[in-house]
């Protein structure tokens, strides 16, 4: 189902000019009330005049989540704070979290995108959408909320974990169409089985999966697990959060929303434009938000891109599943990992060699990150239960800033391998 | 009395043992006693050998995370009972064995016990107020 047929299936020179307006608004914006952006553009030597179409976007500035973190709270603010009307912020697990400011215009745009995304994988009025995405500042849960409501279906707002009680409301109510992370979905799988539900007879027919990478593989354990349509969407707290693009029921990339959202393709190292179907890093402009508008966001998310019309009648861009990221961020359970975070936590055990490595697996459709932490003398005891305390210590220490359990696994000095140039610190061994 | 034992972390994966043990014999070194206890993740070797000063050089300049343990080592009358009685006297004085391991010596009628024991001075008092033999280093070395 196409919920907007008007700019989803919008052709190119359509979709092109409409593009190049908002673009022209919102720079005329940005370089009047945001100080951030009218300096970048002053050092960059563009004015807004020099924006007449879509294609001059090359001429602006990118913009890094660190930039973003360092105007915090309200550094790209582009409207006055009365006018904000929700707050959204990323986990801020790293140190400053980022912020995503909607304004009434805003909510309804993301309600709109996340309507169109929820309608690509046949989500209708009559439908149950239980929708096992985490409410609160995290984007994931109002975003389909939200969504939801504006096709008309009805909401079950579980928000995640408890799995029992989702099992239970699942089949109860009914439930015909499912959200959450895909690692989550299979999880709820294994545990209807044991509770001796078959999940293929629960009813669900489509699931929308995001938030974390996965794989075609595990795209067909779900859909053979609980006999639905899963579809991988796409989105984050920079830009909106999910409703950056979705799957239709082709499976063939993301389609993303274009007239809201302008990717671009770029060489991670130069910056420059690629062509479609060239491999690089996802840049996006949001074109028509008001809160906190982004000029050319690095998502450093790993794509490419592919402008032919979809066999489902969409004229939007698609991208392909992530492939990768260009920084070494994790991705564990949903929850957003640097081993730099670790490597803090780590060193500031006392007696700890600043040597380690992180081993990524994914078990029972969870993933488990092991630290390993090289002994040494002033570690060693001859009693095991001295050793376990430091293993167990981390952990907790690692918890407490991550929010996410992690197994950590003392290991003889040296054997952890040593680099000459950037050390090899992950190892990540799940088969996306 | 007490005497030094070898504690070595060892990653619990194959041939580390192997390697402790190698590394010894190629310096000559004779480990008279051993224990090793372990988790799922790692091992902690713990040995008695006939020349503890020299085993730990030799193992840290193999790389082995090694240190010298002092433990006390008692002479125990190899029959039944003759465990029971020290443990009971270490009892009555609320005194915790941390840890403990046992050999036999061939040439000789008594168990030799190796004790790891925080508390070690007062156990040592414990032991010899009830009459209890300790064996000295050089003793441990003689036999």
């Amino acid at each position: 189902m196409i919920w907007n047929t008007d700019y989803e299936c919008l052709d190119r020179t359509g979709l092109s000019r409409h593009q190049g307006e908002r673009l022209g608004r919102l720079i005329d914006v940005l370089y009047r009330r945001v100080p951030f952006y009218r300096k970048k553009m002053d050092a960059g030597g563009v004015k807004p005049r020099d924006i007449q179409g879509i294609d001059d976007i090359v001429r602006l500035p990118f913009t890094t989540k660190e930039e973003m973190r360092e105007v915090y709270p309200y550094g790209l603010l582009a409207v006055s704070q009365q006018e904000i009307v929700e707050i959204h912020t990323s986990s801020g697990t790293t140190g400053t979290p980022v912020v995503d400011a909607y304004t009434a215009g805003d909510i309804e745009v993301w309600a709109e995108v996340m309507a169109r995304t929820l309608s690509a994988g046949g989500t209708g009025r009559h439908d149950i959408v239980q929708n096992a995405y985490g409410y609160g500042l995290f984007t994931g849960g109002l975003g389909v909320h939200y969504g939801a409501r504006r096709i008309g279906a009805t909401v079950i707002p579980i928000s995640g974990g408890n799995t029992k009680r989702q099992l239970a409301l699942m089949r109860d109510f009914k439930s015909t169409i499912l959200a959450c992370t895909p690692s989550y979905s299979l999880y709820l799988a294994e545990a209807a089985r044991e509770e001796g539900l078959d999940p293929a007879r629960l009813g669900l027919k489509a699931g929308f999966f995001g938030a974390e990478p996965w794989s075609e593989s595990m795209r067909g354990e779900i859909q053979q697990q609980f006999g639905v349509l899963a579809i991988d969407i796409y989105g984050l707290t920079e830009i909106i959060g999910p409703g950056v693009a979705m799957e239709c029921e082709h499976q063939k990339g993301l389609h993303i929303n274009e007239d809201h959202f302008y990717p671009e393709i770029i060489d991670p190292s130069s910056g420059t434009v690629l062509p479609d179907g060239q491999k690089g890093e996802l840049v996006i402009t949001t074109l028509t938000k008001d809160g906190t508008p982004v000029l050319r966001y690095r998502t450093r998310d790993i794509t490419y891109l592919d402008r032919a019309t979809c066999a489902c009648g969409r004229t939007t861009a698609r991208m392909h599943r992530v492939l990768g990221r260009t920084d070494d961020m994790l991705i564990i359970r949903g929850v957003n990992v640097f081993p730099s975070q670790i490597e803090e936590v780590i060193l500031k055990v006392k007696g700890i060699e600043p040597h380690y490595q992180l081993i990524v697996e994914r078990r029972n459709q969870l993933d488990e990150l092991e630290v390993q932490v090289e002994m040494n003398e002033s570690l060693f005891s001859d009693e095991i239960r001295n050793l376990e305390r430091i293993e167990k210590t981390i952990e907790a220490d690692l918890y407490a800033t991550l929010n996410i359990h992690t197994k950590v696994r003392l290991v003889e000095p040296k054997s952890i391998a040593r680099s000459e140039g950037k050390a090899k610190r992950i190892i990540d061994k799940r088969q996306l | 009395m007490s005497v030094k034992q070898i504690s070595v972390f060892l990653e619990n994966k194959k041939g580390r043992l192997a390697e402790v043990a190698k590394t010894l014999s190629h310096e000559k070194i004779n480990i008279r006693a051993l224990s090793l206890a372990d988790t799922a993740d790692f091992g902690v070797l713990r040995i008695i050998v006939d020349n503890p000063d020299r085993s730990l050089t030799v193992l840290k300049t193999h790389g082995f995370v090694a240190q010298v343990t002092e433990v006390i080592a008692v002479e125990v009358e190899d029959r039944p009972g003759g465990l029971s009685r020290i443990l009971e006297v270490l009892d009555q004085d609320n005194v915790n064995v941390e840890y403990m391991y046992a050999y036999v010596e061939k040439s000789r009628e008594n168990a030799i016990v190796i004790c790891r024991i925080d508390d070690r001075e007062r156990a040592l008092q414990i032991l010899e107020k009830n009459g209890i033999a300790t064996l000295s280093a050089e003793a441990l070395k003689a036999l």
